[in-house]
């Protein structure tokens, strides 16, 4: 398992599934694991430059108490999601790329994405680089 | 006898995984034969930081709950 890599398809773009998808990541680098993320819709949204350090939201399961709670663990020092992600590629081997699908739809361009993203592939070359890896999709 | 601590990192106020790597941060800055605490407050450390020392093939030295908080000492085996 230790060859293989974890394969992550990030479609959400809510600050909570992002960070979840950074931890996951940040444990699979911790452990000399490859990382791939693919990034699609919403997430792909997350990553562009004046998007990045924007307020995301929480999904919807969250309410009023999710909120709260998070927005505490905040103010009490937790980094945002994508300083866990940057902390993760800096000790880890994580590739990102843009799904292209998601970049011709949300009319993004390569130069619009922060450079926490890697490149721009589709969804077969995701597949080709995931190998036998698990896949999770947040 | 315990080994002198080399360096000590402070990571009381990470969450998950914050602790884990600023010590592999500070493992790889460091030689082979140093000694690295970790102070971490978050309640997965202890159990995550000994299985990631065994898997990375360092050494634990101990772990020690102080106040509020967990002190773990490892020395960079390889």
């Amino acid at each position: 398992m230790d060859d293989e890599p974890l394969n992550i398809v990030l479609f959400s773009g809510t600050e909570d599934r992002l960070q979840a998808a950074a931890v996951m990541a940040s444990g699979a680098a911790a452990l000399g694991r490859k990382v791939n993320i693919f990034l699609q819709y919403w997430a792909l949204d997350a990553f562009r430059k004046d998007r990045i350090s924007a307020s995301l939201g929480l999904a919807p399961e969250a309410g009023e108490r999710g909120a709260t709670l998070v927005r505490e663990a905040a103010a009490a020092g937790q980094q945002p999601w994508h300083a866990t992600l940057r902390v993760a590629k800096e000790l880890g081997e994580i590739d990102i790329q843009a799904c292209s699908l998601s970049m011709d739809v949300l009319k993004i361009e390569e130069q619009d994405l922060d450079a926490l993203v890697d490149g721009v592939e589709g969804v077969t070359a995701f597949y080709l680089n995931a190998g036998d890896g698990h896949i999770l999709f947040i | 006898m315990a080994p002198p601590i080399s360096r000590t990192i402070d990571a009381r106020g990470s969450f998950c995984p914050g602790p884990l790597m600023e010590l592999i941060r500070a493992i790889k800055e460091s030689e082979v034969g140093d000694t690295i605490a970790v102070w971490s407050a978050d309640k997965g450390s202890k159990i995550d930081i000994p299985k990631w020392v065994d898997k990375a093939g360092h050494t634990l030295v101990g772990i020690e709950t102080k106040d509020g908080y967990d002190e773990i000492v490892v020395t960079k085996a390889r």
